[in-house]
């Protein structure tokens, strides 16, 4: 889809040449710029309508699943009115209706940052492990187990989280209550395990490994005479990395913790088996209950009936918004990043 | 121009380490490349590598502050005495003994993202030392190098924006602010314009009084024009490089005894 109007245009009334001509040669009658053309050859035109259609697509799906999910959760919005946002009950096939998204989305906040925060020192460390400490006859086994974990399905996380990680967290966690719930409200428990604070953590099971592959593919680009100009000057490994790998690598981890926030935000199956589902907002972070948006879509699906399945349009367009709010904001964050240098 | 910044204070500078090679070998894999080099880099003279490409001199560079070993598959034999201690044991720490022998290398590599006086200071960040006046340090590291006049106004600006010769010599700056008793420099001025080759000759000249310099250079000229000892180094089709002669540089171009030195120097071959 050639741009109308813009300053290079393919010449489509030549036949194709095979060649790309850059019309420089012709004196300009006037001082200010000239208008710059370009015939294109054949395969590039064919190459140019293959990349733009298949962009096209790309991002018409992502309009049409907007669109689809406003349009289906229209009357659930007419029903709810502003109190979507502020309810945290799930009643929306009752008479009268009451539903909203607080609750979920309050626990989709906590597990993502739980996640978050579990996910990028370990992912940052695991790549700066990999790439600068480990011997070099590991270095390849390792980044394929790594790349190999990122592959698989999230239920066996879950599972492994559900029936190892959780109990054996059990005591750890109830010792904390004990020493810090009398003086942190959000410590306080009366009972643990299927909480939010254990569901953010097996999500960061499954957004440690491709966290990881990404921010170790991007340091492992860090120039390497820089590199070896901090090692001149008597530094440490650990200074070459504050100095050299750091600083260069810093837009990838970001970007990589951002795609590992995308799958914390949108997973399903880890959150429904670990909580024990509660639609109400729990800032007890580690007391059983709660509940994410994807989790409570999943829960609620079989169940609903015309507005139910509406006000879950509604909230997997919430979802939906969220996430591409992050995403545009992660946008941001990179671009001024690279421009700091 | 150079004569206010050749006014830098020297007062309590070392006058240089003394470097010396024994026996030194390498192997790429289990390809050989360097055999028994022996060469005595002496305190406060300028020792100039000399040979054609492939003969081994930059790698025997790299050996010298341990650079040779980050190269996953490169090995060594023979040793390197700094004052007397073998670099490759446990005498000093390895960080220890970069810090004494810095290096410059062929392609500048300045830390784009610092300021200038940021990558000046970037030697004593990563060796973890303090120093008590930061603006004097700058300034007298930029003079020793020759760069003060040109950068003064502009400190806080990206060394990325320098030219490649700016480059270079701010990497000069960078590794004497550690206050290094050796120099290494691998083809510092391959990369460089001839008016920065200048520059940069200038400034070997005037920092010989104050450490020991050994460069590795393709260029005749600047090997006559700097330096006061010559190695001559020379690989022969699928043996390893050898020093084929040394001594005085003025020797080694104007009455050489090995034949193929005499070749190499007077431009019939490499």
């Amino acid at each position: 889809m050639p741009a109308k109007g813009s300053t290079v245009e393919a010449n489509d009334s030549e036949e194709p040449t095979g060649l790309a001509v850059l019309g420089f040669g012709e004196p300009a009658d006037e001082a200010g710029p000239r208008r710059i053309e370009a015939r294109l050859s054949g395969s590039d035109r064919f190459y140019r309508a293959l990349a733009s259609t298949g962009a096209g697509i790309t991002l018409l799906i992502i309009v049409l699943i907007g669109v689809f999910l406003l349009l289906e959760a229209l009357p659930a919005f007419r029903a709810a009115g502003f109190g979507f946002l502020t309810t945290q009950r799930w009643d929306p096939d009752s008479a009268p209706p009451e539903f909203g998204v607080a609750a979920m989305m309050f626990g989709t906040a906590v597990t993502a940052v739980v996640a978050m925060l579990a996910t990028v020192p370990l992912a940052l460390a695991t790549a700066l492990f990999i790439n600068e400490y480990a011997p070099r006859v590991l270095r390849a086994t390792l980044t394929s187990l790594v790349d190999l974990m990122a592959a698989i399905p999230s239920l066996v996380f879950a599972l492994w989280g559900l029936f190892f990680l959780v109990p054996w967290l059990q005591p750890i966690e109830g010792w904390l209550v004990a020493q810090l719930g009398g003086t942190l409200p959000f410590m306080r428990a009366i009972a643990t395990g299927s909480s939010l604070f254990n569901a953010g953590l097996v999500i960061a099971l499954m957004a440690i490994p491709i966290t990881t592959s990404i921010i170790r593919e991007v340091l492992s680009q860090a120039p390497r005479h820089e590199c070896e100009g901090a090692l001149a000057l008597g530094g440490t490994r650990w200074g070459m990395i504050t100095t050299v790998i750091l600083p260069f690598g810093k837009t990838g981890i970001i970007g990589g913790s951002m795609l590992g926030l995308g799958r914390a935000l949108g997973e399903t199956i880890a959150a429904t088996l670990i909580l024990n589902i509660r639609f109400e907002i729990k800032p007890q972070i580690l007391e059983t209950g709660g509940i994410t948006v994807a989790s409570g879509i999943a829960v609620e699906f079989f169940d609903a009936q015309e507005l139910g399945l509406s006000a879950l349009m509604a909230a997997g367009l919430s979802l939906f918004l969220v996430t591409i709010v992050i995403n545009l904001v992660a946008a941001v964050v990179v671009e001024r990043a690279k421009a700091a240098g | 121009m150079t004569t206010q910044e050749s006014e830098a204070p020297v007062t309590g500078q070392p006058v240089g380490g003394t470097l010396r090679g024994v026996g030194v070998s390498a192997w790429f894999g289990a390809r050989k490349v360097l055999e028994g080099v022996d060469i005595d880099m002496r305190a406060g003279v300028v020792t100039a590598l000399i040979g054609p490409s492939g003969c081994g001199k930059s790698t025997f560079l790299r050996i010298l502050n341990r650079m040779h070993e980050l190269v996953p598959i490169a090995t060594l034999g023979g040793s390197v005495l700094l004052d007397g201690d073998d670099i490759y044991g446990t005498a000093l720490p390895i960080t220890e003994v970069r810090r004494r022998i810095g290096m410059v290398f062929q392609k500048p590599n300045p830390f784009p993202a610092m300021t200038i006086g940021d990558n000046v200071m970037a030697g004593l960040r990563l060796t973890g030392r303090k120093t008590a006046n930061r603006e004097q340090l700058i300034e007298e590291s930029l003079r020793r190098a020759g760069l003060w006049n040109e950068v003064r106004n502009r400190l806080g600006a990206p060394a990325g924006g320098l030219s490649g010769g700016q480059q270079q010599r701010l990497c000069i700056a960078r590794s004497l602010a550690v206050r290094p008793d050796v120099l290494l420099m691998d083809e510092p001025c391959s990369a460089l314009d001839p008016t920065s080759t200048r520059r940069i000759e200038e400034t070997i000249l005037e920092l010989k009084d104050q450490l020991t310099i050994v460069i590795v250079t393709h260029n005749m000229q600047q090997a006559q024009r700097v330096s006061e000892h010559c190695a001559f180094f020379l690989a022969a089709e699928d043996e390893p490089g050898r020093v084929v002669e040394q001594g005085e540089t003025e020797h080694i171009f104007g009455s050489p005894e090995d034949p193929r030195t005499a070749d190499y120097v007077n431009g019939r071959f490499g």
